[in-house]
């Protein structure tokens, strides 16, 4: 066996594993939020449907959503993994057991399992519907003298669901149109349903008590525990990352439904 | 105070074991746990049965030989305190108190509440300890600076009296915070130095071979620890064994 998975096939390396791809997840969710935060801007979609190309082709962005589908899929199975094994070392439970250790410390697997159920039907509500799904197309129209916007929904023959952008200048009228997939609308649409609205809410709920454990938690497996710098990872750990950031992602489909 | 006692007993590692319950009268606030156990002993071979096994040693909180899960906790519902220590006044009169072995695969039970803990022993032997030459030259400890808050921390881990509270208490039953005090108490000081990089190595990986379970931070071990041994030595033998095992040349 090389010293690499020697080194990883040890308690403390199998844990390390958990960590980096569970704090490279929570780099994500910074990036995924600050671009759905442009579903807020009233532009018909505009930011968020031009956004969404740049996202989809960017080769760099491509590469790195690789690295994050592989990282979902290995925190996943990686954690019921160790969770199997945790509840092998310890055969026979108690008759009376006080329990102690946080409540979201004790159920990261289920925590962790709900996020997972949950990541599956947010994929399938927007990334298949995105890539594989029929969406409408709109076309964008933006005056480049006075930087207005004027959206209409289009369907030009001339489009595949290869064809991301269509970007065109008239320059007798002074403007620029782009076509672009229209997942803005696929958003109305999906948070129409209340059913569906409840449980990315309740999920986020769920994401925050992963986070509030599993932020902290990253560091400490990596050795990073010192009193100069514990305060802000546990204060990062629990504003940030259980309540700030679960809490703008749940508004982003209450907020289609009330609208 | 009058107690109602449900005790685990076990005839033997093969048995399947199970809770039996015990009546004990008049039993004074003064008495340690274990005192209340003699008792019930006393009463149990007055009447002809099985008194119950138990470990137990110095009776004063330092060997680490008593155990106990005492109402869901181990050592029970005193903080900072091992069984031997417990008073009896903790509870109330009329109380039911639950009384297990320690559970963990890597900690079978013997007999009763006595668990075979050798795991811990073969941890140490791995790597808990240092190489002194004692052929008559040996260097006076005092002799090598030790800055003041490394010697505290060390200390601090050397209060380990390896009692297996923290596997009992975590719910994975880890051993890590029992490893880090062993590897952290001769980490911090020069004369652990020599062999610090084999120490995280092979201690772990003994504990590993143990089947005791994975960390998960979830802070139980500290709560529970007689001791009070603190959760910062598991970050320090995670620094210690990742730097090791970047470092090494094997």
């Amino acid at each position: 066996m090389s010293w690499l998975t020697k080194t990883l096939s040890s308690s403390i390396g199998k844990k390390v594993l958990m960590a980096i791809t569970g704090l490279f997840l929570c780099s994500f969710l910074i990036i995924h939020l600050m671009g759905n935060l442009q579903l807020f801007k009233d532009d018909g979609g505009y930011a968020f449907n031009t956004y969404t190309v740049f996202m989809t082709t960017n080769p760099l962005i491509k590469t790195v959503s690789y690295v994050l589908y592989f990282s979902i899929l290995f925190h996943a199975v990686w954690g019921i993994y160790l969770e199997y094994q945790n509840k092998k070392a310890r055969p026979q439970g108690y008759a009376m057991s006080k329990n102690q250790g946080s409540l979201a410390s004790r159920n990261m697997a289920i925590l962790g399992t709900i996020i997972f159920v949950y990541i599956a039907v947010h994929l399938g509500d927007f990334w298949y519907e995105y890539k594989f799904g029929h969406l409408p197309y709109v076309t964008y129209t933006e005056s480049l003298s006075t930087g207005e916007v004027t959206a209409i929904e289009t369907l030009p023959d001339s489009y595949t669901q290869e064809v991301k952008m269509l970007e065109t200048f008239n320059e007798a009228e002074g403007t620029k149109s782009i076509t672009v997939k229209d997942l803005y609308v696929e958003a109305e649409e999906a948070f129409s349903k209340p059913l569906l609205v409840i449980f990315y809410v309740i999920s986020m709920v769920v994401l925050g008590f992963h986070l509030l454990h599993g932020f902290q938690s990253g560091f400490q497996t990596l050795g990073l525990n010192h009193p100069k710098y514990n305060p802000l990872i546990k204060k990062v750990g629990i504003w940030v990352f259980a309540i700030l950031i679960p809490f703008a992602f749940a508004v982003i489909p209450v907020y289609f439904l009330i609208k | 105070m009058d107690l109602k006692l449900k005790v685990w007993r076990q005839k033997n590692a093969e048995d399947k074991g199970g809770l039996v319950e015990y009546q004990l009268n008049d039993i004074e606030g003064h008495m340690s746990f274990l005192e209340m156990m003699d008792i019930l002993n006393e009463q149990l071979i007055s009447e002809g049965q099985e008194p119950v096994s138990f470990d137990h040693d110095c009776r004063e909180g330092i060997c680490g030989a008593c155990s106990m899960h005492i109402n869901g906790e181990p050592h029970g519902p005193d903080a900072g305190t091992t069984t031997c220590q417990l008073h009896m006044r903790k509870f109330n009169d009329g109380d039911t108190i639950f009384i297990e072995p320690f559970r963990a695969k890597a900690f079978p039970v013997i007999k009763d509440l006595v668990v075979d803990r050798s795991a811990f022993d073969r941890i140490q032997h791995a790597g808990g300890y240092i190489s002194v030459n004692t052929s008559g030259n040996t260097q006076d400890a005092n002799s090598i600076p030790v800055p003041k808050v490394n010697a505290d921390k060390a200390f601090d881990a050397a209060t380990c009296i390896g009692c297996g509270a923290c596997v009992a208490a975590c719910k994975n039953a880890s051993a890590m915070l029992f490893v880090s005090a062993k590897v952290s108490q001769f980490a911090l000081l020069p004369q652990g130095e020599v062999e610090a990089k084999d120490r995280a190595l092979n201690m772990v990986k003994q504990m590993d071979a143990e089947g005791f379970g994975n960390c998960t931070n979830t802070g139980a071990c500290e709560a529970e620890c007689p001791k009070g041994i603190s959760l910062e030595n598991i970050a320090r033998l995670n620094r210690e064994y990742l730097s090791a095992s970047v470092t090494t040349d094997h």
